[in-house]
């Protein structure tokens, strides 16, 4: 919402200064986005006078003006400057507009410098009016009268010394859409008065040739109140300077006296009207809803076709105007235009926005109908209206036609001062809340408070006590502490999960994974690899192709990112992400992960030779690492995950058949080809809310059992089939003596072709270490080698293995 | 025979003239072995008188312990030769580069999360979840947003697609945090006081906006909280978060629909030199969006707003991590290139407390 200075001022009898205003509109809740003082922009300019214009010697266009300037005010010391101007009408004694050297000048973005024109020293400018912006005009330089103030500022003698203000106006303040409700709320707050408004009626010379019906339909919700009437004999030509003035400030362009004045009514008083030419109106005006396919070529030069229930005005001949959005061109006015047809209307909001929404009209009318007008000024602003009609277009008016009536808005709630205190926390007088209730047009019935009928957004208690915080003074309000909910040592507030969330992220980055945030929505194509892209994760209105479905899985976003960062070169990566991924549409279908993507080679390179390709078990390890930081119990491996992984090299982490814990693996080639993502690639997922939670919380430690005997490790090389997984071997060594075997490890793996040549085709030696606890005595040699032998046994009953010779 | 001098003199002499071990061993056995010159002295020592043997017994002893020392510190001298010769045969060039060590970092929202967690415990406020896809009742209507609200449409809301024959009105991606209000309060009751961080989405994509952002939102009830209590939590929150002293917040008023009164909240700062400084300066940076929680949003939330009252806000997280650390571009969060994440994001120790500060 943009307005002057002085158009506030027509409604605001206010001595307070602007920046008293600026600020007291910020804080009343009324934004202030921009200030737009001309004398900034304009200040340099003062009136002068050319006491000779002469012919250039060098150039046939151009004129050599010595120019009398007054460079420290009217009514001192004179200052002849030379000109050379080429405007057609420099001519000796000219009362212009002088810019001197130094001066920005707005409509050519020029700052002017002394300069030589065709031999002659220049030394300042005499301006047309486009160089101000001040008009269209460029045909030659401003005229003035002869007797304009020498001297003087040009803006300060044309009236244009006029600060523009532009606000934002919160959706629930229609109000506030016109200068008056503006000069209200600044009334209220005390910076000023509002200066009374009386409306008179403009007595009808005869009756109205239109008449207007609105269509039942539309008469409980829709259109509750159309009028009209008929002014004949207008003369509609240019509207009057000040009008003119007002409407460029504010970013309009004046178009003509009728047009302007609706414009006007719009921005001074939120009453949006139209007006038809009565001689293009056959037969009479009626409101209803369009039945659908009729098209109309709109006032903004564009031509909408109209769905059915789309509210219209028509006449007997069709469509002329989509009510309360934009005219229609085929009857809108023109210069020729003499007998005109006034529309104020109260449309219903709702429906006004529902259309416009569907056509994409953004009018100034649609703005304001949907938010709300006061639908009680609907004929008070026919009256104003026609009377400045009158005024400035001549004419002879005609009664005034309806249908409908003004709706019943009034309503009361409670009003408890001392709620007001309370819920805002400030100590506001009972005597200035009522004051400030009915500074903005409440009417106040004991403890009751009746809202104006331009405020449809009070709708209970919680919006009087806005309004009486808001006229107060939030800026002034007072922090008073909130004590703590129980007091002493704050309590900690993190659910298990949370912690859990927190731990594998910090345990990631302590593994030297590198966080990301990537979008929750993925491409189809992307989503399917994972097994994700159906129709129940679709968004219906996606930004872009690369965005359509939620995401079943991080990896597709992190192997973009990653694809992302080789293109830029950096070929090792270590990228995790935790955070929700999608097995449906329905609220709730969603479960937090966290996965880690390992590229390239685990370090850079170096001269330790310590730099090797990442793998799958770079991936189990990060898995487990992970999984021991959140708390979760150990784990089995299960070979084999989904589609998205190598086959014969990915594993998950499982409690049971259907507890995953997590997956980890190489990334299927395919799927890095379909991502462009060149590998090797290892990743894990971990399920966080997988692993159960502990049972019952306690900080005491099981006690330490340790053994002062000395613990026994054997070493022990099996021959097995290439296919025995080194998982059944240790787990039947394991078996071999549940006391005395303390622990089994695997340190080595010989396979391939140098093992097959020595323990035959198809065959791998897998060596174990088998560690041996004594738990009450030292274990002799012969028992010793009964366990070992145990071992051997068992591996052997198991996996069909051999002790290597 | 040689005297107990002559043989003192003699092995010193070799002693201090073997040159590696192994001489210095035929030395040692020369002298003091089983058949050794010294061994073969003492000896003779039966045969003597018992006067004789006072005087040569204690000098052959003497003599025995003075050639063993002698040869121990020989030993000694060589081996620190031998190892200083290896140390020397073993430089190498300790400019080399050190074994990569891996380092990780967190993501900034990360981090800002867990900074605003820490603050907010301190005061009591535990951390609320919610879902991503919501019931546009969530996500609007128990937010006092109708469907035909002018606020409905500035939202510029993702929908998700609904199956030919599924009537019911779309589902929407969160397009702020504060459903999740609704859900603690519906969960919890009254008093409660959460903060609920998270992703939402709007529709907007440009040099400043990026379809996906994280907002914070913070609900607190109780029998008698107010606005100025409001204020009071925020102004803490800003000193504590900016690790400024001198913050100063301005309330104006606002309107959102599910606060009333509403404020946006502006905090003091000064842009000289291009460079942000939060407290000091003319300049006024809106931060946040705040109020009294709407009475109808806490009837939604099953709480009588006849019994109970109290304050909601909510902000970008993105935003005011990039305030705090100076990061430009909101677009860069999400793209995930390495020398970004590696330059503003933290390390896995970098862990927000009151005790040791909220950052480094």
């Amino acid at each position: 919402m943009k307005f002057t200075l002085s158009w506030l001022k027509d409604h605001l009898e206010t001595e307070a200064p602007l920046s008293a205003i600026l600020d007291a509109l910020t804080d009343l809740g009324l934004e202030v986005e921009e200030v737009d003082d001309p004398a900034d922009r304009l200040g340099a300019f003062s009136i002068a006078r050319v006491i000779e214009a002469v012919q250039h010697p060098d150039a046939d266009r151009l004129r050599l003006c010595r120019v009398e300037t007054y460079p420290d005010g009217p009514g001192t010391a004179p200052q002849e400057v030379q000109v050379v101007c080429g405007a057609p009408n420099a001519r000796t004694g000219l009362v212009g507009v002088f810019a001197p050297v130094g001066t920005h000048i707005p409509g050519t973005g020029v700052d002017l410098k002394p300069g030589v024109i065709r031999g002659v020293e220049s030394n300042g400018m005499l301006c047309s009016g486009r160089e101000l912006e001040v008009s269209e005009d460029h045909d030659g330089i401003l005229d003035l009268p002869a007797d304009a103030p020498l001297g003087a500022r040009y803006i300060d003698w044309a009236g244009l010394n006029d600060p523009m203000i532009y606000i934002k106006v919160t959706p629930n303040r229609p109000d506030a859409l016109g200068v008056r409700g503006i000069a209200r709320d600044l009334a209220a707050r005390g910076l000023g008065r509002l200066k009374p408004r009386a409306i008179a009626p403009v007595p009808g010379a005869f009756a109205c040739p239109v008449s207007v019906t609105i269509d039942p339909a539309l008469k409980e919700r829709g259109c509750p109140l159309f009028m009209g009437r008929v002014i004949r004999g207008v003369t509609n030509g240019p509207s009057p300077a000040w009008l003119q003035a007002r409407l460029r400030a504010i970013g309009l362009r004046p178009i003509s006296a009728l047009v302007d004045i609706t414009n006007f009514f719009t921005f001074d008083l939120n009453r949006p009207l139209h007006v038809f030419d009565a001689g293009l109106i056959r037969g009479s005006l009626r409101i209803h809803p369009a039945a659908g396919g009729e098209e109309l070529a709109a006032l903004n030069d564009k031509t909408y076709r109209l769905a059915p229930g789309m509210m219209v005005i028509s006449d007997d001949a069709g469509v002329e105007s989509i009510a309360g959005i934009v005219g229609g061109a085929p009857s809108g006015v023109t210069e020729g235009t003499t007998d005109v047809f006034l529309e104020s209307a109260y449309w219903d909001p709702i429906t006004i926005a529902a259309t416009g929404r569907a056509l994409k009209v953004n009018s100034d009318a649609r703005y304001r109908f949907e938010r709300g007008v006061d639908p009680a000024f609907t004929g008070p602003g026919l009256e104003a209206a026609t009377a400045m009609i009158l005024e400035l277009c001549g004419g002879t008016a005609s009664e005034v036609v309806s249908d409908g009536a003004v709706p019943d808005t009034d309503r009361s709630y409670a009003f408890d001062p001392a709620r007001v205190v309370s819920l805002v926390g400030m100590d506001i007088p009972e005597d200035d809340q009522r004051a400030t209730l009915t500074a903005l047009g409440f009417r106040l019935e004991g403890d009751r408070a009746h809202p104006p009928t331009w405020r449809p957004d009070i709708l209970g208690e919680a919006d009087l006590i806005e309004e009486v915080a808001r006229i107060a003074s939030l800026t002034k309000l007072a922090a008073r502490p909130m004590a703590r909910p129980q007091p002493g040592v704050p309590r900690p507030v993190l659910t298990p999960m949370q912690r859990r969330e927190g731990a594998a992220r910090r345990t990631m980055a302590a593994l030297g994974f590198n966080e990301c945030i990537t979008y929750s929505f993925i491409d189809a194509d992307a989503a399917a690899l994972f097994g994700g892209g159906s129709d129940a994760v679709r968004l219906e209105n996606p930004i872009s192709s690369e965005m359509t479905h939620l995401r079943p899985d991080l990896l597709p976003g992190l192997l973009r990112a990653a694809a992302r960062n080789q293109t830029r070169g950096q070929g090792d990566l270590a990228l995790f992400e935790v955070g929700p991924v999608f097995t449906g549409g329905e609220p709730g279908e969603e479960t937090l992960v966290a996965t880690g993507l390992r590229i390239g080679h685990a370090g850079p390179r170096d001269p330790h030779a310590s730099r090797r390709p990442v793998d799958v078990f770079d991936a189990r390890a990060d898995a487990e690492a992970v999984l021991a930081a959140i708390g979760a119990p150990a784990a089995r491996i299960w070979r084999g995950t989904g589609p998205a992984w190598h086959p014969g090299r990915s594993g998950a982490l499982r409690l049971g058949p259907k507890l995953t814990l997590a997956e980890f693996g190489e990334v299927h080639p395919r799927v890095l080809a379909a991502l462009d993502v060149k590998g090797p690639a290892v990743a894990f997922t971990l399920h966080i809310a997988a692993a159960p939670l502990p049972r019952a919380r306690t900080t005491t430690r099981p006690a330490l059992a340790v053994s002062d005997l000395q613990a026994v490790e054997r070493d022990f090389a099996f021959v097995v089939a290439s296919d025995i997984e080194a998982q059944a071997v240790l787990t039947a060594a394991q078996g071999a003596d549940k006391t005395l075997i303390d622990s089994v490890r695997l340190f080595d793996e010989f396979t391939g072709p140098k093992a097959e040549a020595q323990m035959g085709e198809g065959r791998k030696s897998l060596a174990i270490t088998v560690r041996l606890q004594p738990r009450d005595r030292t274990l002799t040699e012969a028992e010793i080698e009964a366990v070992a032998a145990r071992v051997v046994d068992k591996v052997a009953k198991a996996t069909g293995g051999t002790l290597r010779g | 025979m040689e005297g107990v001098s002559e043989l003192r003199e003699r092995y010193l002499a070799e002693v201090a003239a073997a040159a590696d071990p192994a001489a210095l061993e035929a030395v040692r056995l020369a002298a003091l072995g089983k058949k050794g010159a010294v061994s073969l002295k003492m000896r003779e020592l039966g045969g003597m008188d018992a006067e004789a043997r006072k005087t040569a017994g204690p000098a052959l002893n003497a003599l025995k312990d003075e050639l063993d020392a002698a040869i121990r510190a020989r030993r000694a001298g060589l081996e620190d030769a031998a190892l200083d010769a290896r140390l020397a045969a073993e430089w190498l060039d300790v400019t080399l580069p050190g074994r990569p060590r891996p380092t990780g970092t967190l993501h900034p929202v990360s981090q800002v999360m867990e900074e605003l967690t820490a603050i907010f415990a301190d005061m009591g406020f535990a951390v609320a979840e919610g879902p991503q896809v919501e019931s546009d009742w969530f996500n609007f209507d128990a937010l006092n947003i109708p469907p035909e609200h002018p606020a409905r449409q500035e939202h510029d809301t993702f929908f998700m697609a609904r199956a030919d024959g599924d009537d019911r009105p779309p589902h929407v991606l969160r397009t702020h945090t504060s459903p999740v209000q609704i859900r603690a309060m519906q969960a919890q009751g009254a008093p409660i006081r959460v903060i609920a961080p998270g992703r939402v989405y709007r529709m907007d994509m440009d040099q400043t906006h990026t379809p996906m952002f994280h907002q914070v939102e913070g609900l607190a009830i109780d029998r008698d909280l107010s606005m100025a209590n409001l204020k009071w939590v925020l102004e803490e929150f800003c000193r504590a978060f900016f690790e400024v002293d001198g913050v100063e917040l301005r309330f104006r008023a606002s309107h959102f629909p599910f606060t009333e009164p509403s404020a946006e909240v502006d905090i003091r700062c000064s842009w000289a030199g291009g460079q942000l400084k939060i407290g000091e300066g003319d300049s006024w940076m809106e931060i946040l969006g705040s109020g009294m929680v709407h009475p109808h949003v806490l009837r939604a939330g099953g709480i009588d707003p006849e019994k109970w009252q109290g304050f909601a806000f909510g902000m970008g997280i993105d935003r005011i991590a990039m305030l705090k650390y100076g990061i430009p571009d909101l677009r860069a969060f999400f793209e995930s290139d390495l020398r970004w994440l590696r330059h503003y994001g933290f390390s896995a120790l970098d862990m927000p407390g009151l005790a040791g500060g909220l950052s480094r």
